[in-house]
């Protein structure tokens, strides 16, 4: 694995805005106290991904994940931030410089049916970007599909069915199959085997990793779920509302986690050691991301808080070797 | 890696959905009845050159004689009969119909085809992008369908002045805004679903995803939507016609003819007036009957 970035987020967030209708345009006018609403999905991320490794994203649903998934794999713009594919800033490209770029980074979605048109057969999902962009000549993309098939595990004489004569799983390779079609080096995983079956989970989680071994291919890896995302990755980024909180090469990171929010997700993950384990549901709600905590986001959770996390935002800074932490406690410690 | 053994698919053939579709629309015996009886009138009107007895639209063969007989008379000059009786210029009654079907049908499908055309276009398009053209091309539609149709097209006709092809516009101009709300509104639904942000993500042409990805999945409301339409648009040529400002006397369409012996009613002449409007509402009701089955079967709601 080279130390090059394939692609790197630079302060990214997002923020959505619901702006003020007619109506309460007029009310604020006259007095009444509205404001536009605005929730930062991300606030402020940075991170670098390194070229043929797998970063696991992980978070509470909410936190943001998905969101800064689907801005790198250009479904989305920034509201401010770049983000940069080989170097190149994808917003400012260009024509066909866009376009190859856009089909370098493609993305696996959550629910395999959703994401799969039903009114197309398979080969038509799969065959139709190569043909269209040109990447396979018109009469050598039936045989493109087929092989794409055979990669993914399904039997190449499915090309002629339509997605809902598959299974969950096999419709999660057809979603793998596409995305593989126009040759690309980064896949972004939404969620991809969260609506599969446990057993199923595992297949297609092997098929990722036999198929970053073939194509070179590089990950993020979006999940709620630790357990599933501390198997497939090299480093492991945890969000909690829109904010990176901890990043860390994996093993380690379940090991020895640093921040009190990292913690009490590693608790978390089910486990087959005999004896009895307790669960403990990690204290009170996500707060509503329309309206965040000021300081530390996680602060009312935090079983350490102290007064400057509820005031001051802290720094993600390194705190061990490749190992990125934002939480005041480390500062106490040394 | 193990090819996992999938849940064997049903047949393709029983499973497709336009199959299913058709088989539940075979359920009900009424709107199979509709759809016999429209294949048949429609039938008829294309075929009227060949099948209908006179050429109404020329007067060379007509006998002003044989005019306003009743029906199962026989002509003065030949000895045909004249089954639906005539009118007042001896037009054979039954010929005249016929080919005032032609007219009807043929000026509400080929609106229907335009206007679909156009509303479709333009409803995909508001829903795909969204944001600011999708208001404005919204607020035009609602402009549109809050004066009521026939007023739109009476004053369109009025400016426009007669004929069969101003007609047809005024229809299209009337009926577009329709098929722009439906599919927009199930656009809007489908726009938000994974696949649609693949087809983004694969990085095709936003007017292929619009007409490749997007619409095919709309097509259901507007196959209903369709049917509800061309049974209005048959119903409104007429009434334009009625009126006087639809298609012209040379060439009469079924609300025209309605029209011709609408003079004669009181004075017991009932049928230059009568079978014209019974072909016009029997048209009406087999389009309705199969409209409104096609509603139940492609409703997804309705589905298990």
């Amino acid at each position: 694995m080279s130390q090059e970035p394939i692609l790197t987020i630079e302060n990214v967030s997002k923020r959505f805005t619901k702006d003020l209708d007619l109506a309460e345009r007029a009310a604020r006018k006259l007095g009444a106290r509205i404001a536009p609403m605005t929730v930062h999905a991300v606030d402020d991320v940075s991170l670098s991904i390194r070229r043929g490794e797998v970063l696991g994203l992980v978070g509470e649903s909410g936190c943001g994940k998905s969101t800064l998934g689907r801005m790198v794999a250009g479904l989305s713009a920034p509201s401010s931030g770049r983000i940069l594919h080989e170097g190149r800033d994808t917003a400012k490209l260009k024509g066909a410089e866009a376009r190859d770029v856009a089909l370098k980074v493609q993305m696996v979605f959550q629910d395999p049916m959703s994401s799969l048109n039903p009114r197309m057969r398979v080969r038509d999902i799969i065959g139709e970007a190569p043909q269209v962009h040109g990447l396979v000549p018109r009469a050598e993309v039936d045989a493109y599909v087929e092989r794409m098939l055979a990669q993914v595990g399904l039997d190449p004489a499915t090309a002629r069915r339509y997605p809902h004569q598959f299974s969950g799983g096999q419709r999660a390779r057809v979603g793998i199959a596409r995305a593989l079609a126009v040759r690309p080096d980064f896949i972004v995983c939404d969620e991809s085997v969260a609506a599969l079956d446990v057993s199923i989970q595992a297949q297609v989680l092997n098929l990722f990793a036999e198929l970053r071994e073939e194509f070179g291919l590089t990950y993020l890896f979006v999940s709620h779920d630790l357990g599933v995302v501390e198997h497939i990755s090299d480093r492991i980024a945890v969000m909690y509302l829109g904010r990176l909180v901890e990043l860390g090469a994996a093993e380690d990171l379940i090991a020895r986690p640093n921040h009190p929010y990292t913690r009490a997700l590693v608790a978390e993950i089910p486990s087959f050691e005999t004896g009895k384990k307790t669960y403990h549901a990690i204290k009170g709600e996500i707060p509503s991301p329309m309206n965040p905590p000021r300081g530390c986001h996680f602060h009312p959770r935090c079983p350490h808080a102290h007064d400057r996390c509820r005031i001051e935002v802290p720094r993600l800074r390194d705190v061990a070797a490749g190992r990125l932490s934002a939480c005041h406690l480390n500062d106490r410690a040394a | 890696m193990t090819t996992h053994p999938a849940a064997p698919p049903r047949a393709a053939p029983v499973d497709s959905p336009t199959r299913r579709i058709i088989a539940q629309f075979m359920e009900d015996r009424v709107a199979v009845l509709g759809l016999i009886l429209f294949i048949c009138i429609a039938i008829l009107a294309l075929m009227a050159p060949w099948i209908a007895p006179q050429n109404p639209y020329d007067l060379s063969q007509l006998n002003i004689m044989d005019g306003a007989l009743p029906p199962g008379e026989v002509s003065f000059g030949t000895d045909m009969t004249y089954m639906l009786g005539t009118d007042q210029q001896g037009r054979d009654m039954l010929s005249a119909i016929l080919y005032g079907l032609r007219i009807s049908l043929m000026v509400a499908g080929v609106s229907l085809l335009l206007a679909i055309t156009v509303g479709t276009i333009v409803g995909v398009t508001a829903a795909y992008f969204g944001g600011r053209l999708d208001s404005f091309i919204m607020r035009v539609v609602d402009l549109q369908l809050s004066f009521p149709a026939i007023l739109i097209a009476l004053i369109l006709l009025a400016l426009l002045g007669r004929g069969v092809d101003k007609v047809i516009l005024a229809l299209v101009i009337v009926q577009w805004a329709y098929y722009a709300r439906t599919v927009r509104s199930s656009a809007i639904v489908e726009r938000r679903k994974d696949y649609v942000d693949a087809a983004r993500c694969l990085a095709l042409p936003h007017r292929r995803i619009m007409f490749r990805h997007l619409l095919p999945n709309c097509v259901p409301p507007l196959i209903v939507v369709a049917t509800v339409q061309i049974a209005q648009a048959i119903a409104l040529e007429a009434t334009l016609s009625f009126l006087g400002v639809g298609v012209p006397i040379t060439e009469p369409s079924l609300g025209l003819l309605i029209a011709n012996g609408y003079d004669y009613l009181l004075s017991g002449r009932y049928w230059i007036s009568l079978f014209p409007g019974i072909a016009l509402v029997l048209t009406i009701i087999a389009i309705n009957v199969v409209g409104d089955r096609l509603r139940d079967v492609l409703n997804p709601r309705l589905q298990k």
